[in-house]
């Protein structure tokens, strides 16, 4: 197990050198951040030269890279080019988004599943073929698409929940974006744990679990459900990245002030260190829950424990 | 003793597959019973419908496509078709224990074997978890899984084939049921292996006193445990008989091509024989005697009557319109 | 949008899994009869050939195909059902609703709704159709490579498709389209492809390890059937068919995500006619003018969802597992 870790942990390491390397190069080999600085003005060179070497950038792009990984290690994410210092923003932006994520995973967990279950149980029947069809609709429909019509039927035409959300982003305001955010991920949660309680609901030692006379809601909670909730877990602990980095467009139409909000000012206007620190944040993110999901799937299927 | 004689009487009972290629008719009338202590051996090719009368007598038919479309399953003389299913559940398991054929597949893979084992007393009988893991070590000693105190915490793919099918067998066990009905229980095991499991299931059924269905297809198998033997093919039975007289005279021309078909050492050199052609489609079945395709004895009347199921002396019965010849060849 | 696809369901085989299921009780209780097979290449074109027969009978193919070969021909010749002109407009109109000959109405800047919508097709389907040829192409081959040839070359390219896995697609899209100023649709499909094809890799590596691993395979091994016939005649066959099956899903994706980056403003600009620009600008309208959203975003998603059952149905056929 602990070998399994290591192992894990350096596989993660060009992974990550590679993601943010990408980011990097296209922030600041395709774009040119001075220019961006000066808007639609044509920079006087001897200021340009100057604020390039300020900001490091006269160096070999992956020298420039090593040193902005340096200045990263040490907790300094460096100041954008307003001012800002890209960590406060960091600090400002991540709760908000983080608080959005959870709503999110929790509509996933209590609506995927429970619907995943009933479909699953009753493979065939009309609950089951309107839940697949439910569920298809919901993947074609685009988030930008579910969260303008969510937003002005609940927020404006019923009013029922405030149809923007307040800088301090509480929780009762990220229900209906939390429910928008999720639906594409809720709908899969659901598919696959159909499929998988399918596929489980005809396994031997399902049938093993009947003949020893068990009643039914002990088959189902026991043998049938944590087997089946195994790739569930998998799918739904690497979404939290998914979801945080997915998270700009249902940001932006609820006004949330998170880290896709932050991002999308960045990137509009160029404003390299902003982008390349949060999207770094973002990888990190992504990574150490995937490295969290594999060891959960071990601990959660004791047959790969030892592999 | 003032137990009846017979435990579990299986009489006409008709199941049958509704798919989306059509009905297949797995179960066509089978009926047959076992006493307490006694073994009945079902034996058949991969089709006969022997496994799913198993099902449909546990109660464990894959309900759709599988249902029971006729006939009675009585156990101590309870129908157990009527019975309704919460009663039903306190029968499975406790009473009529069923052991399948490949254990790692059959034992949850994400449980330990303790867990499994324990949960027939928790269930059951209401007994607290402790106390049930000591009981299910306990069970692990009776099938004599060595070192079953540290072992009943692993997980059934940390068992050896022929360790896992003895855990099974403990499982079925657990509550000292009156009947076990065994589905192929050595055949995913090694030879050498097959036989020490086959001994510990004979003892314990010697011992407990219990009634033993034993599914199979093995003849080699059948002949040193089983008290008496039906023949399946196509869903119906087409021989009973003890198993003595069976082997010694088959009264059916489907048994006999299967003992002709086993390997003998004092045949050796000469052709194997083995029965020409392949079972009939369950969802067309040949008018007349299912088997008369791939029968060296057809003549018109197997190709239209069906026959019944004559009985031949007390205790034998074939289902062959020319089971007197067929006797009289041996 | 989600990257991996769990329509699709894992290939992790667990270990100890295969070789002890017999499975004579599976063939009883189902099938009852003998059961159909033969050599192995008479099961590959049987699975074909029934897959075909299967998707013939499912209403859902026929009627995804139905829409999607709709939607090419439009695609292709928008005219036949469209004759005005998507960029000619009328500020006089703006935000009109449904009246006579123009059914949808009339958008912010006084175009025709109906036209448009019909003219957006065509960025839709072409992105959606070249990013996943590109994708699956390369993909395809590469993963195809790593699964069959193993070694330093497949952790390389697991590694590499890792890297690009570790960045939120949508992230991804906003920073590379942003240093582009070009509104066609070829840097989008650029960048799909680009993100995209590692998805498509891992299921062609997975289903060839897995085909790798069959008997037959084995067994024409043994026989002395050298590499590239191994790779072309017995495995890639047999591969072959769950990379189609997640290509059809995520051309439905990738055509969301074309809308989203456009929506975003960094995907296609004008004057190409897109979808997910008009709803752009029609999201801050939607109080006064709803129509000018609905009718985008319905033909938007209408297109998504057709090739997303289309995949699903074509699932269904080629895994008789899970009928």
């Amino acid at each position: 197990m602990g070998r399994y870790v290591i192992r894990r942990l350096l596989q993660m390491i060009p992974v990550f050198i590679g993601s943010t390397f990408l980011i990097f190069f296209m922030v600041y080999a395709l774009g040119d951040p001075v220019a961006a600085l000066f808007g639609d003005k044509a920079p006087d060179p001897a200021t340009a030269a100057r604020i390039r070497q300020e900001l490091y950038l006269d160096a070999p792009l992956w020298k420039q890279y090593l040193h902005y990984m340096a200045q990263i290690l040490t907790g300094n994410f460096g100041t954008a080019f307003n001012g800002q210092d890209v960590l406060e923003l960091m600090a400002d932006a991540f709760p908000v988004t983080l608080r959005l994520t959870i709503v999110a995973i929790l509509f996933e967990i209590v609506i995927g599943i429970t619907l995943g279950l009933l479909s699953g149980l009753r493979r065939g029947r009309s609950v089951d073929t309107s839940v697949l069809l439910a569920t298809l609709v919901v993947v074609s429909i685009p988030t930008f698409v579910s969260g303008y019509v969510l937003q002005y039927l609940f927020g404006v035409k019923w009013a029922v929940v405030s149809p923007s959300v307040s800088p301090a982003a509480p929780f009762d305001q990220l229900l209906l974006p939390g429910a928008v955010l999720a639906l594409t991920s809720l709908a899969y949660v659901t598919r696959l744990t159909r499929t998988s309680i399918a596929e489980n609901s005809r396994a031997d030692y399902l049938r093993t679990a009947v003949a020893k006379g068990l009643p039914r809601h002990r088959v189902v909670t026991r043998h049938l459900l944590r087997n089946s909730l195994i790739p569930v877990v998998t799918f739904i602990g690497t979404d939290i990245g998914a979801l945080m980095g997915g998270a700009i467009v249902t940001e932006r139409i609820f006004n949330i002030h998170g880290v896709g909000y932050q991002l999308y000012q960045g990137i509009l206007r160029q404003n390299s260190p902003t982008v390349v620190g949060f999207v770094t944040v973002l990888v990190i993110v992504f990574l150490v829950a995937n490295l969290i999901v594999d060891l959960l799937y071990a601990v959660l299927d004791p047959r790969i424990r030892y592999a | 003793m003032e137990q009846p004689a017979t435990l579990l009487d299986v009489r006409d009972l008709h199941v049958e597959f509704r798919t989306r290629d059509g009905v297949a008719k797995a179960v066509n009338g089978v009926s047959y019973s076992v006493a307490a202590g006694e073994t009945l051996a079902v034996l058949g090719e991969s089709g006969s419908g022997k496994s799913v009368t198993a099902q449909a007598v546990m109660g464990i038919l894959d309900s759709p496509p599988g249902f029971v479309t006729g006939g009675e399953v009585l156990f101590r003389g309870r129908n157990l078709l009527t019975m309704g299913e919460e009663h039903r559940r306190r029968v499975r398991g406790a009473k009529l224990a069923m052991i399948f054929q490949d254990a790692l597949s059959s034992l949850n893979p994400v449980m330990t074997v303790g867990a499994q084992l324990g949960e027939m007393y928790e269930v059951h009988q209401g007994m607290t978890r402790k106390d049930a893991r000591a009981r299910a070590v306990q069970l692990m000693d009776r099938v004599r899984i060595p070192a079953a105190k540290e072992r009943v915490r692993d997980y059934p793919h940390q068992f050896s084939g022929g360790m896992r099918q003895r855990i099974m067998i403990a499982m079925a066990l657990a509550l000292e049921p009156d009947l076990i009905i065994a589905d192929e229980p050595t055949t995913a095991l090694d030879v050498t292996v097959q036989a020490q499991v086959m001994d510990l299931l004979a003892e314990l059924q010697r011992e407990y006193n219990m009634g033993l269905v034993l599914i199979t297809h093995d003849l080699g198998v059948v002949a040193d445990v089983a008290d008496k033997i039906a023949v399946m093919y196509a869903g119906r039975i087409v021989e009973t008989a003890p198993v003595h007289e069976l082997y010694k005279r088959p009264a059916h021309p489907y048994t006999r091509g299967l003992l002709d078909s086993i390997p003998r050492l004092d045949h050796k050199g000469q052709e194997l024989y083995a029965i020409k052609g392949l079972p009939p489609s369950l969802t067309a079945i040949p008018p007349g005697c299912p088997f008369n395709p791939r029968c060296p004895r057809a003549q018109d009347i197997c190709r239209s009557d069906r026959p019944p199921l004559y009985a031949v002396e007390p205790g034998r019965a074939s289902a062959c319109h020319f089971w007197k010849e067929t006797l009289d060849e041996s | 949008m989600p990257e991996p696809d769990p329509l699709d369901k894992e290939t992790i085989t667990p270990a100890g899994g295969g070789a002890m299921t017999l499975a004579t009780s599976d063939a009883e209780t189902l099938e009852g009869g003998p059961i159909p097979g033969g050599t192995q290449s008479g099961k590959a074109r049987s699975l074909w050939s029934d897959a075909w027969h299967d998707l013939l009978r499912s209403p859902v193919f026929v009627l995804s195909a139905l829409v999607i070969v709709f939607l090419v021909v439009i695609a292709i010749r928008p005219s036949l059902i469209a004759s005005g002109n998507p960029l000619s407009c009328d500020l006089a109109k703006a935000q009109e609703g449904s009246q006579p000959g123009h059914p949808f109405g009339y958008d912010t800047q006084g175009c025709d709704v109906y036209t448009r919508v019909v003219y957006g097709a065509r960025a839709s389907i072409t992105v959606g159709v070249c990013a996943t040829a590109g994708a699956a192409l390369l993909g395809g081959v590469l993963g195809g490579l790593a699964g069959f040839f193993g070694s330093w070359w497949d952790a390389l390219l697991s590694r590499l498709a890792d890297v690009f896995f570790g960045i939120p697609i949508i992230l991804g899209g906003l920073v590379f389209l942003s240093m582009v100023t070009s509104g066609s649709v070829w840097p989008v499909v650029g960048f799909i492809v680009l993100l995209g094809w590692p998805q498509i890799s891992r299921i062609a590596r997975g289903s060839v390890v897995g085909a790798k691993q069959h008997d037959y395979v084995q067994a024409a091994r043994a026989l002395g059937a050298g590499g590239t016939r191994l790779l072309l005649r017995h495995i890639a066959p047999n591969a072959v068919a769950p990379v189609i099956v997640v290509a059809t899903i995520a051309l439905g994706t990738y055509i969301a995500l074309e809308a989203t980056l456009s929506f975003l403003g960094v995907g296609l600009k004008p004057p190409t006619v897109s979808w997910g620009i008009d709803i752009s600008n029609a999201s801050n309208q939607i109080r006064n003018a709803p129509h000018m959203l609905l009718w985008p975003a319905g033909a938007l998603s209408l297109t998504v969802l057709a090739f997303i059952m289309l995949g699903d149905a074509v699932r269904d056929a080629l895994d008789p597992k899970l009928r």
